[in-house]
């Protein structure tokens, strides 16, 4: 169905070729996930297939892209629309209209479908999507994972026979994403669907993979084939995969089924032992909030939450989209809304606070981290950094080459990878010494190294007296990094606790190794390995 | 049930030539007040019917502007003076504009008039906004035009979404502890702002390529050829039939016969045109005897008050009431009745809704 001929694409003023050679065919019928690290090109080759690069983004392609027989290069995007859906990684930024109904009509309204056509294909999504409730809601006041349902929904609408995921599931939660993705297993296996997918949240998808592209970047030529065996040998993997590596299982399960059916001789071995505590040292409250309410207009985000963080705290504020995690943040922070209760730092209220000395307390980054930068190279926000804080100069420019060493001073912040890019966030942070650290979905958009990275970097912080509070979506992350687990719905705390307990709790929010494991208490493949001195 | 939104513009644009045809306030009050009732009573829950109360704020704003001009810059002036401002001396060349001064009741009363005729003229206008999307109504023009209607359609969701992106820097800005004011501002707030607005417009045009936006029809060359003759025939017919109409010295074939043959081939050429454009409309919004009886009563109302001014009647002085001497200004009767018919719409709609 998608045929890539030794496709080589340059961008301009690039040293290098994005992509390299590659030769890849996707037959009919296949759910393929394309997996790399950041930079590696997968939204290239995503692109590739509908025609945006090199026809939209410029730059030069060699070789060919061939979709149920069309060229890319004599077809535009707009004349694969009717093969080709393609769902981009904002899907905000992707919509044409105002209501739900109508964006799902958009794609069909350009092919000049039927108006009977269009009323009955619509309805179908409405119902497969689970959206019909949202039908006449205007897009923007919807939540991140119905605008991306309503995204995926509005391609589908065209009956393409392809369908181009970038990053469905990112800005999701776990339930969330869980209705997109057996929405999408529905198209491919009901339907017959081609799906090609790129994610870095491996851990949702692999499962529901035929099979893995792995772009290796400039290290090498593409690899193709079944998910467990290509995702062993790549760097990005989830992880059932390494702890069936660990365990030594060939060749590696990729979903929690497959690998329960092989880990019983592991359970055994785990029996009786205890993963080993971490915990840093808990130092006095550092900040104390009580019955804390935010309002917008009539809907309460943040419900009366009472929350207590400790020095070396490391708290996971979890919870669906729009629970009120990042508005209960802001108003930790003191610079957002706030319209009762009461938060102390240190004794005093942020909110109450001159500027500087606020930042001092309490650091925020934001969940666009990019907001936050805007001088034109990465030395200039470090020395304003520093400047704005008043520190000496180089404390900012240190605490980023602790986090991420060898960032060129000189670098523009928007040609900076985005793990290279939140570090530099985070020194910027960091910078006036918070004593606590509040972040809003740090992990969008890193892959498994860039988090492994910021997991070590936060340690770090709580084990120099910082807390630290995120808020995220991401449950191995939280299993990786979290000490305690707070989770919101409907802006009420719902469960406040160790993150073993919390998270094991629920299977919604149960890393993948706690879920092979259970009832054994595990949550990270690292404590596995050491308590059995795995390889 | 959704009104076809031309209706309501139709409807608020001819209560808004009653409005322009007359400075009386008690009419302008009469038209502003039913263009209120129907835009509070028929306006559905969409995104946009909020922007009534905007509006409004906008005509308070233009009545005081008008206001604060007159008493500085002067204009019309009168017996009664009620207070002076130091008058600022001008050089020769400035002569006839004259700055601060005394300011008369009768000018002040004149004043308030015009700017409640525009705040009216700013009502009507916001009714229709909230009553019917202004997206819709472009939606509603002929295929031709789609291109033009979709770059509208996008260049004014980009206004909202720059509000929101610079909300959100501004935001991420306090965070780094600087207020965001001065000369600073346009590079810390600006540029970020306006990479995000490049960014998004680049994903939106993306986007609308890879649904298909642009797709043409392969109409022969031929075809092409006699659109293109046909637009741009009309064109010049038309330029050529309003220089005709301006000036008296042309022949009398060189007016209005051209004017309307132009104006036919240019219509013939968006007809053919639109063949080039392939899409058909989800849901498209019918022309229901509802939408003309809404549109009709507004056109009533415009009727009635072109009618007394035309007919140069007793009421017909009541439009435009005297400022000097300064009168207390007495409703038009035909008008005012026939305003009243503009309320129609709520009857209509409360009837539709059961």
């Amino acid at each position: 169905m998608i045929r890539f001929e030794n496709v080589t694409v340059t961008y301009p003023d690039a040293p290098a070729p994005v992509l390299r050679a590659v030769d890849v065919v996707v037959p009919e019928g296949e759910l393929c996930l394309v997996v790399g690290s950041t930079g590696a090109g997968k939204s290239t080759l995503l692109r590739a297939v509908n025609g945006l690069v090199p026809h939209f983004t410029g730059g030069t392609m060699a070789g060919r892209v061939l979709v149920d027989g069309r060229s890319t290069v004599d077809h535009p995007p707009r004349e694969l629309a009717d093969v080709v859906g393609y769902v981009g990684q904002d899907p905000q930024a992707g919509f044409v209209t105002d209501t739900v109904e109508e964006e799902l009509a958009y794609s069909m309204e350009s092919l000049a479908l039927a108006q009977p056509v269009m009323r009955k294909r619509v309805e179908e999504t409405l119902d497969l999507l689970g959206l019909a409730d949202l039908r006449e809601r205007s897009l923007a006041t919807l939540s991140g994972g119905q605008q991306q349902r309503v995204a995926i929904g509005a391609a589908l609408t065209a009956h393409p026979r392809v369908l181009v995921l970038d990053e469905p599931t990112s800005a999701l939660d776990p339930g969330a994403a869980e209705d997109v993705l057996a929405a999408v297993h529905r198209l491919v296996h009901d339907l017959g669907m081609t799906v090609l997918i790129a994610e870095h949240r491996l851990e949702r998808v692999a499962q529901y993979a035929d099979r893995v592209l792995w772009l290796p970047g400039a290290a090498g030529a593409p690899v193709s084939g079944p998910p467990g065996p290509v995702l062993a040998e790549a760097p990005v993997a989830p992880p059932v995969v390494r702890l069936g590596q660990a365990a030594g299982w060939s060749p590696p399960p990729v979903s929690i089924r497959d690998a329960r059916r092989l880990a019983g001789p592991l359970r055994e071995r785990l029996a009786g032992r205890t993963p080993r505590q971490v915990s840093s040292p808990l130092g006095g409250e550092v900040l104390r909030a009580a019955a804390v309410t935010v309002r917008y207009g009539k809907t309460v985000a943040v419900r009366e939450v009472d929350l207590a963080v400790r020095a070396g705290e490391r708290v996971a504020v979890m919870g669906r989209n729009g629970s009120g995690k990042s508005s209960l943040l802001w108003a930790l922070q003191g610079s957002g809304k706030r319209a009762g209760g009461l938060v102390e730092v240190g004794g005093t209220d942020p909110a109450a606070a001159v500027r500087v000395l606020e930042r001092r307390r309490v650091g925020l980054v934001p969940q666009q981290p990019s907001d936050l930068l805007y001088l034109h190279a990465v030395a200039a926000e470090c020395a304003q950094a520093d400047a704005e804080s008043g520190r000496s100069p180089g404390t900012c420019r240190g605490i980023l080459d602790t986090l991420a060493p060898g960032i060129p001073g000189d670098r523009h912040p928007r040609d900076l990878s985005e793990g290279q890019r939140l570090a530099l966030v985070l020194a910027v942070a960091l910078a006036p010494e918070p004593a606590v650290l509040l972040l809003d979905e740090p992990t969008r958009g890193l892959d498994y190294p860039a988090k492994s990275r910021l997991a070590q970097a936060l340690a770090g912080l709580s084990e120099t007296g910082h807390a630290v509070v995120l808020a995220t979506h991401d449950v191995e992350f939280v299993a990786e990094v979290a000490t305690r687990v707070v989770v919101l719905a409907d802006g009420e705390v719902v469960a406040d606790g160790p993150v073993a307990e919390v998270v094991t709790a629920s299977p919604v929010f149960a890393p993948q190794v706690a879920k092979i494991l259970a009832p054994e208490p595990w949550l990270t493949v690292a404590a596995v390995s050491a308590a059995l001195d795995l390889p | 049930m959704t009104v076809h939104p031309g209706a309501w513009w139709v409807w608020a644009l001819a209560l808004g030539t009653v409005a322009a045809r007359t400075t009386n306030p008690l009419l302008l009050g009469l038209v502003a007040a039913v263009a209120g009732f129907v835009a509070v009573r028929c306006r559905r829950d969409t995104p946009w019917a909020s922007s009534y109360g905007m509006f409004l704020k906008l005509g308070l704003i233009v009545i005081a502007i008008r206001v604060v001009f007159h008493v500085l810059v002067g204009g019309i002036t009168g017996p009664t003076i009620l207070f002076s401002l130091p008058e600022i001396p001008l050089p020769e060349w400035a002569r006839g504009i004259r700055l601060g001064g005394p300011v008369s009741a009768e000018g002040l009363v004149f004043a308030v008039y015009q700017g409640l005729q525009l705040a009216t003229l700013l009502g009507c206008v916001g009714a229709a906004n909230a009553l019917a999307d202004p997206k819709r109504l472009l939606k509603s023009l002929p295929a031709a035009l789609y291109e033009v209607s979709v770059a509208v359609v996008v260049a004014l969701t980009v206004a909202p979404q720059l509000a929101t992106s610079a909300r959100s820097v501004r935001r991420a800005r306090a965070l780094r502890g600087d207020p965001v004011r001065g000369r600073r501002m346009i590079r810390t707030l600006l540029v970020p702002v306006l990479e995000d607005a490049l960014d998004r417009s680049l994903s939106l045009a993306a986007a609308m390529d890879s649904r298909g936006y642009g797709r043409t029809a392969c109409l022969p060359r031929s075809a092409r050829l006699l659109t293109a003759g046909l637009v741009v025939g009309g064109l010049l017919g038309l330029c050529v039939g309003a220089y005709g109409l301006l000036d008296a010295s042309a022949p009398g074939l060189v007016g209005f016969p051209m004017l309307v043959l132009g104006a036919l081939l240019a219509a013939a050429g968006l007809l053919t045109g639109s063949r080039r454009v392939v899409r058909t409309r989800y849901r498209p919004d019918r022309w229901t005897p509802r939408a003309a009886a809404i549109a009709g009563s507004g056109l009533a109302a415009a009727a009635t008050v072109l009618l007394v001014e035309g007919m140069g009647a007793g009421d017909a002085a009541l439009l435009v009431p005297s400022t000097v001497p300064l009168l207390p200004p007495d409703l038009p009767l035909l008008p005012a009745l026939g305003v009243l018919v503009a309320l129609l719409p709520v009857v209509l709609i409360r009837e539709a809704r059961g």
